[in-house]
């Protein structure tokens, strides 16, 4: 309660925006961890579950990307979290893709190079979440 | 995942002209000691799926000295052709498969291959024709029988037509001059059809009858379905006709889609479709002599020792044992139909093998979309392949028709099933 009152100026971001984002870091986490257990295993189901949750979160992150983007337009300091937070959010988005591109071969031709692209992903989704969840425009005047 | 699918599709559309791998200036690989390139695969695989046109009033090119004619038309998918004693000609209809999508990629790639092939629904069937008074015009065009599923591979021994069903070996009795058969057919034995990723069964059959022989080719491209899928396929089946009892003839051949004895010698030949996504000019689909007992590679490595890294785990030992086919026709040609030739078909295309080309997908120049002839001598290749059936592709790109089963009618023709344009062509000597 007193959080709220000294920081008044902190952005609550919208509960669709926040629930779209943060599904982001499940699905792009699932695919790492899909990724790893084929990796492990030659089991190629798990290749199959990372391209499906690669492709669940490339929708969820570019819908989240749509919020980020109106945020930046409407922001009055665009400098700063704002634009950090959008670039990340594009850089897990492109990469993704890349990734859901690399995942479209067939059997071990995934491998390394999906695992590593999904294990950056995944890291990019949980910062660009972190950043989104915790305050767009601080400094800002909403 | 509808408006997920689009996207991606939309995507990958616009992304394939972008990005795609190029396809190198290396010549394609052919014959019996071809130069392989390295194997590439950009982050989309090339592809240039062929917009289907109808012929219209145009017809296939043949070379000097012969005639190519349309015998049938409005078929319901024609694959393999069969000459029967009497001069008339089955044609097996159909389309099998139905592989689950596991992927996005399943889902994106199916939809634009689906793009260049025939709409038409699966005949399911075999029709006859008869040209009864020999005038090259074949008037009778009649179901022999329905209710098939997806028939492929078809052979006659006597009295005893065999059908390759994608699912099992049936066979008729068959009395000279029947246009329909007189009942259900018999189960010689059920063939592997689990997920049926490539469904084609060829078939055909030793000289003294006793024993058949059916092409199964394997559950993916490189084993991306687990290895679990890929049991009972990749290889050629022995069976005795009698008793459906079979083994194993062959294997490692990743999709044998069409099998010929050799007349004199009874040797066993295929032609095989061999693996994508490892560059335009890999890997080249062949035709070989099957030996028993051989191992041809899949999915371990391809001709002879050169290992896939995409098949996880390996097999040393099986690459070592890895025999390299005799002839190789060039890369994604798609190599379907297979006959020896014989004199009926003129001095120059004698002694030899004509090939029916399906045409490429993975490759951005397409390859393929014809019939070619390969010379033999002393019962071997001999010489690189000369185009025989051309003109399958429009100047402006466009596809008219696509080359399956190619079958040689004694009575001096060479009958050529097109799948795109439900067509049956019959090559002839104008002189």
């Amino acid at each position: 309660m007193t959080a709220i009152s000294h920081r008044p100026y902190r952005f609550i971001p919208h509960p669709l925006h926040a629930t779209l984002l943060a599904s982001t870091v499940p699905l792009f986490l699932g695919a790492l961890l899909s990724d790893l257990a084929y990796f492990r295993s030659y089991q190629i189901q798990w290749s199959n579950f990372s391209s499906w949750l690669i492709a669940g979160g490339l929708v969820f992150c570019g819908l989240a990307l749509l919020f980020a983007i109106a945020n930046l337009v409407r922001a009055e300091h665009r400098a700063g979290r704002p634009l950090a937070y959008f670039l990340l959010l594009l850089a897990t988005w492109i990469l993704g893709f890349v990734n859901a591109l690399e995942h479209a071969k067939d059997a071990w031709a995934t491998m390394p190079m999906g695992l590593i692209l999904s294990a950056v992903v995944c890291l990019l989704a949980c910062i660009a979440t972190w950043l989104g969840l915790s305050g767009l425009r601080s400094g800002g005047e909403a | 995942m509808k408006p997920s699918n689009a996207l991606a599709l939309l995507s990958i559309t616009l992304l394939l002209a972008a990005c795609g791998d190029q396809d190198s200036q290396f010549d394609q690989p052919l014959g019996a000691q071809p130069q392989l390139p390295e194997p590439q695969r950009g982050l989309l695989p090339s592809m240039t799926i062929a917009e289907p046109t109808p012929w219209n009033d145009q017809v296939p090119a043949v070379p000097q000295g012969y005639r190519i004619t349309a015998i049938a038309s409005d078929l319901q998918i024609p694959r393999q052709t069969l000459v029967l004693p009497n001069g008339d000609i089955l044609v097996a209809e159909g389309r099998g498969g139905g592989a689950p999508k596991l992927k996005p990629k399943d889902v994106i790639a199916g939809f634009i291959k689906s793009k260049g092939t025939t709409s038409v629904k699966s005949g399911n069937r075999l029709t006859l024709l008869r040209d009864a008074d020999g005038d090259g015009s074949y008037e009778l065009q009649t179901v022999f029988a329905d209710g098939l599923n997806a028939p492929y591979g078809l052979a006659l021994f006597e009295e005893r037509l065999y059908v390759a069903n994608q699912d099992e070996l049936v066979r008729f009795d068959y009395q000279d001059g029947q246009t329909r058969a007189s009942g259900p057919p018999t189960r010689v034995t059920l063939l592997p059809s689990e997920i049926n990723h490539h469904w084609t069964k060829a078939l055909t059959i030793s000289p003294d009858g006793r024993y058949l022989y059916v092409g199964i080719g394997s559950n993916s491209n490189i084993t991306e379905r687990g290895m679990a899928a890929e049991v009972d396929r990749a290889m050629v089946w022995h069976i005795d006709a009698e008793t459906g009892a079979h083994k194993p003839y062959a294997t490692g051949l990743r999709n044998p889609t069409a099998l010929a004895i050799q007349p004199g010698t009874g040797q066993l030949w295929a032609v095989a479709n061999e693996r994508d996504e490892l560059g335009a000019d890999l890997v080249p689909d062949y035709l070989t002599s099957v030996r028993e007992g051989g191992f041809y590679g899949w999915p371990y490595s391809y001709w002879g020792q050169n290992v896939d890294p995409r098949v996880k785990p390996q097999d040393a030992e099986k690459v070592a044992a890895a025999i390299k086919p005799d002839y190789a026709l060039g890369s994604h040609v798609a190599a379907l139909g297979l006959a020896f030739s014989s004199e009926v078909m003129g001095e120059a295309f004698a002694d030899g093998v004509f090939i029916g080309e399906h045409g490429s997908w993975n490759r951005k120049e397409p390859v393929g979309y014809k019939v070619v002839f390969v010379p033999f001598s002393g019962g071997r290749p001999s010489g690189p392949p000369v185009d025989f059936v051309t003109g399958f592709r429009s100047d402006d790109g466009k596809t008219r028709g696509r080359p399956v089963g190619v079958t040689i009618d004694p009575r001096g023709a060479l009958i050529v099933a097109d799948d795109l344009a439900n067509v049956v062509w019959r090559v002839t000597r104008t002189q």
